[in-house]
């Protein structure tokens, strides 16, 4: 069956086509993911010279232990965002997560236990969304907006104002220790693993390819026999699994379990997540500029924090961040297409281009 | 070739003239020597295939792009348009494919956007308009509610309006740009109608068709473009379709409709009662091996909800569809493509393609899973998928990584057939398969076709161009709302038993 004999192109001989139209330096270098990685370097350069003693490994091991919850969770919200939907829930489901280990915890469960429904209690705010979005497809914005609110009600309607703090000094350090000699967590060597399995994935896999197409055409997802409901049900199920993840990292990093532990943190993933090139519209963006665009949200972090500003102003410069970083591809398109109708090139030169190509037979 | 237009309508004074029109953007050029003559009382025909210049001719007519040399005079004076207001201030209207309505605004509103009518009192003189509106629309003979609005009208009374508009701005050169892509054989023959009193009145009609029927039932000239130039103008009572094909392609075109004898093989896709109420009831075909069957109707007679309903991207109520004798689950493309059903839909911007993915992106999405190893696709595997199915399907790109959305008509068309094409489909389903597209494009389209009946696949064919059901079809089904009326064989089928079986009873309705 596929050895079709085809009379067109047996006529008018073969034809070759190039890999890429542009050349390797102008796919890499100018590319949004590029110009992130360039602001890490620069911005930890400018730093590391201004600010004494901001270059120790003490700096880069708390940058990183805090770069860590923000990191996971932005993982699966990349996914989530590039097949075209949002999850604002993350924060309260790693909230959630954490006051359940607690409070379980504090009941007298084992930890191991206590861990174990955490993790499930992140999956359940998953499934919650999961539902809600991809099954009864009601819009994310609005329905993450309300799980984050009813999670975050949930977990300080079962501590109220209680802190739960007694945890086991192992896990404890575990969570806060370094490769021995160096101020390179431990807890990186998981976070670089999450970092390629969800690379690997959305690049690499036919499920990637659907996740791409749900965020870039949904109905030609479903003629292509993409199961879309399925796909963004998948996504938000991994966002709650990291997230419960997350939830029980928190609590040992920090050993506390409170009812508001990881609230706002959502502002940073999702900051992170745009900063990184990923489109709020759906279909694009790239793991490598999300990892860079949350470095770049630590690294602002705890340089200011190094400045002894208070967090007040941390959130004002993560916020104002997430504005521009939305704002300046707007920007930037808008600018090249005034540009492109004054020089009144809008649709035609693709078909002029063609023309010229039959000119050449 | 270059005959120059002599005879044809002797008397007629020029409404417009255009002379050596050249356009570049950048290096490359659109348009090398734009030739155009209209005459007032006249049905002007522009023909070409896509990128051969004409959208660029008439953009620079409408005002939409100024032009690099040459002139452009409007009865005997010249003109230089800068912008879409100055040209329709001289008076030249442009009626789109698809026209562009503000959706919440009224029908009486688009008309007049602009330049609504104000009373002494400085308001918005709206018994005027509408008393207008209604009118024009008497005038045109057609019953369009002036006070509803515009969202969710028919694309063929968009283009009603439209031609309204023209006429209130007393347009005395109006260019229509592939109207009849989307309409039904009753709209276009009512919009021929119109157009015809619009000749009558004495304004310069400009018609721009890949349909060569239409042509020649409503033009009187016709000017052939080809790869960004003028080819000739001639009287249509003095050519031929064969000609103008030649003059199109710049060769011969043996057949529109490539048949050959076909074997036809065991029963692949057996499609038993199957209802969707208030949609389509109780349909019932097969498709067998080495055969195009051919599905005709007016649009809205309910063929591509069928189609969806089989390939599973519908639900549907009940009866059975079986491929090859197993049973295709419900609402479950992901099946259906499993078993061996391919689809290539109607609407290839929406439906076939990620205009943003690069060809080979696109070309490999439905075979997806299959082209994975261990899990894992790679970006060569895709390209070696693409470069094997764009090269056979002649598809003309430069790179594989070009977004799709770029491409003209047909090459997009030809990327949508290349993406099942790689699935190697047992049954395929084309939806319109040459909508829009231009006449060298179609005639590789329909050789693509026969190739695959003749190597043993099935295919369902959904038309609206009757001569392309006819000239390809070994049955014809017909559907009237939501029904089957007719199965002809190729033989019997012709333009009265289809359009009978598609229109008989009280269906018709202007």
């Amino acid at each position: 069956m596929t050895e079709v004999a085809f009379t067109a192109s047996a006529t008018s001989g073969t034809r070759t086509y190039l890999t890429h139209a542009l050349p390797l330096w102008r796919r890499t270098l100018l590319t949004h993911e590029a110009m992130i990685i360039l602001s890490v370097v620069v911005v930890s350069i400018i730093a590391a010279a201004s600010i004494p003693r901001f270059a120790t490994p003490l700096t880069l091991s708390y940058l990183l232990l805090d770069v860590t919850p923000i990191l996971l969770c932005a993982l699966p919200v990349t996914l989530i965002l590039v097949s075209g939907e949002i999850d604002l829930s993350v924060a309260s489901a790693v909230g959630f997560s954490n006051v359940v280990i607690g409070w379980l915890f504090a009941e007298g469960v084992p930890i191991q236990g206590a861990i174990l429904a955490g993790v499930l209690s992140g999956l359940l705010v998953g499934l919650v969304n999961g539902f809600l979005v991809a099954v009864l497809q009601l819009p994310s914005l609005a329905v993450t907006i309300g799980t984050l609110a009813l999670f975050r009600g949930i977990s300080i309607g079962i501590l109220g104002t209680d802190s739960i703090t007694n945890f086991p000094v192992e896990l404890k350090s575990l969570a806060n220790a370094n490769v021995p000699g160096t101020g390179f967590p431990l807890v990186m060597f998981a976070v670089l693993v999450a970092i390629v399995l969800f690379a690997v994935m959305l690049h690499f896999t036919p499920f990637g390819r659907s996740v791409y197409a749900t965020g870039q055409g949904i109905d030609t997802a479903r003629f292509s026999g993409v199961r879309t409901v399925r796909v963004k049900f998948t996504l938000f199920l991994l966002s709650g699994l990291l997230a419960g993840l997350v939830g029980a990292y928190y609590t040992f990093r920090y050993g506390s379990a409170r009812g508001d532990n990881a609230a706002g943190l959502e502002l940073a993933v999702i900051a992170g997540v745009v900063l990184g090139g990923v489109s709020i519209f759906g279909g694009r963006g790239r793991i490598v500029g999300v990892v860079a665009g949350v470095l770049l949200i630590g690294l602002v972090q705890s340089v200011l924090r190094f400045m002894n500003y208070s967090s007040d102003v941390i959130n004002i410069a993560v916020g104002g961040l997430l504005v521009v970083s939305v704002a300046v591809p707007l920007a930037f398109t808008a600018i090249t297409q005034t540009v492109a109708h004054a020089r009144r090139k809008t649709s035609t030169p693709m078909r002029a281009e063609e023309s010229q190509h039959r000119k050449g037979k | 070739m270059f005959n120059e237009e002599s005879t044809s309508s002797p008397g007629m004074a020029i409404a417009l003239e255009m002379t050596g029109v050249t356009k570049s953007f950048g290096a490359v050029v659109a348009l090398r020597d734009g030739e155009l003559r209209l005459r007032y009382h006249s049905v002007h025909a522009l023909m070409g295939e896509n990128g051969a210049g004409k959208s660029t001719l008439v953009k620079i007519i409408a005002g939409l792009y100024l032009p690099d040399a040459g002139t452009l005079s409007l009865a005997g004076n010249p003109v230089s348009f800068k912008t879409t207001a100055d040209a329709k201030a001289a008076g030249v209207a442009v009626v789109y494919q698809e026209p562009t309505m503000l959706p919440h605004l009224s029908v009486t509103e688009n008309i007049f956007m602009g330049r609504l009518p104000t009373s002494r009192s400085g308001n918005v003189d709206r018994k005027r308009m509408r008393r207008e509106a209604r009118a024009l629309f008497d005038r045109l003979g057609v019953h369009i509610d002036p006070d509803r609005i515009a969202d969710g009208l028919s694309i063929a009374d968009q283009q009603i309006i439209e031609i309204a508009k023209a006429i209130s701005m007393d347009a005395r050169v109006l260019i229509m740009d592939e109207p009849t892509a989307a309409l039904s054989p009753e709209e276009v023959r009512r919009l021929f109608a119109i157009t015809r009193s619009l000749r009558d009145e004495g304004r310069a009609i400009l018609f721009i068709s890949h349909r060569f029927e239409e042509v020649w039932d409503l033009c009187d000239t016709v000017t052939v473009m080809r790869d960004g130039a003028y080819v000739s103008t001639s009287p249509l009572a003095e050519t031929t379709e064969r000609d103008v094909v030649r003059q199109m392609v710049g060769r011969d075109v043996d057949s529109l409709y490539p048949r050959g004898e076909r074997t036809h093989g065991n029963t692949l896709l057996k499609v038993h009662e199957l209802t969707s109420l208030g949609v389509f009831h109780d349909i019932d075909f097969e498709v067998r091996a080495g055969e195009i069957v051919g599905l005709a109707g007016l649009v809205g007679a309910g063929r591509s909800e069928v189609a969806r309903a089989i390939f599973g991207v519908d639900r549907y109520d009940s009866g059975t569809v079986e491929l090859d004798g197993t049973p295709v689950r419900r609402h479950d493309p992901l099946h259906a493509m499993g078993l061996g059903l391919g689809f290539v839909p109607e609407d290839r911007r929406h439906q076939g393609l990620i205009l943003e993915f690069g060809l080979s992106r696109n070309a490999a999405l439905a075979v997806r899973r299959m082209l994975a190893r261990l899990g894992i696709i790679t970006d060569s595997r895709e390209n070696s998928l693409a470069r094997t199915w764009l090269s056979r399907l002649q598809v003309k790109a430069r790179a594989l990584d070009t977004p799709a959305g770029t491409l003209s008509g047909g090459n997009q068309q030809k990327i949508v057939l290349a993406k099942w094409l790689a699935a190697s489909p047992r049954v395929l389903i084309v939806d319109e398969p040459t909508r829009g597209i231009d006449v060298g494009t179609k005639a590789e389209v329909h050789q693509i076709l026969a190739d695959l009946t003749h190597a043993g696949m099935g295919i369902l064919m959904i038309s609206s161009d009757l001569p392309e059901v006819l000239g390809m079809a070994d049955r014809v089904l017909v559907m009237r709302e939501g029904r089957i009326t007719a199965e002809l064989s190729h033989e019997d089928a012709d333009a009265e038993s289809v359009m009978y079986a598609a229109t008989h009873s009280e269906a018709v309705k202007a």
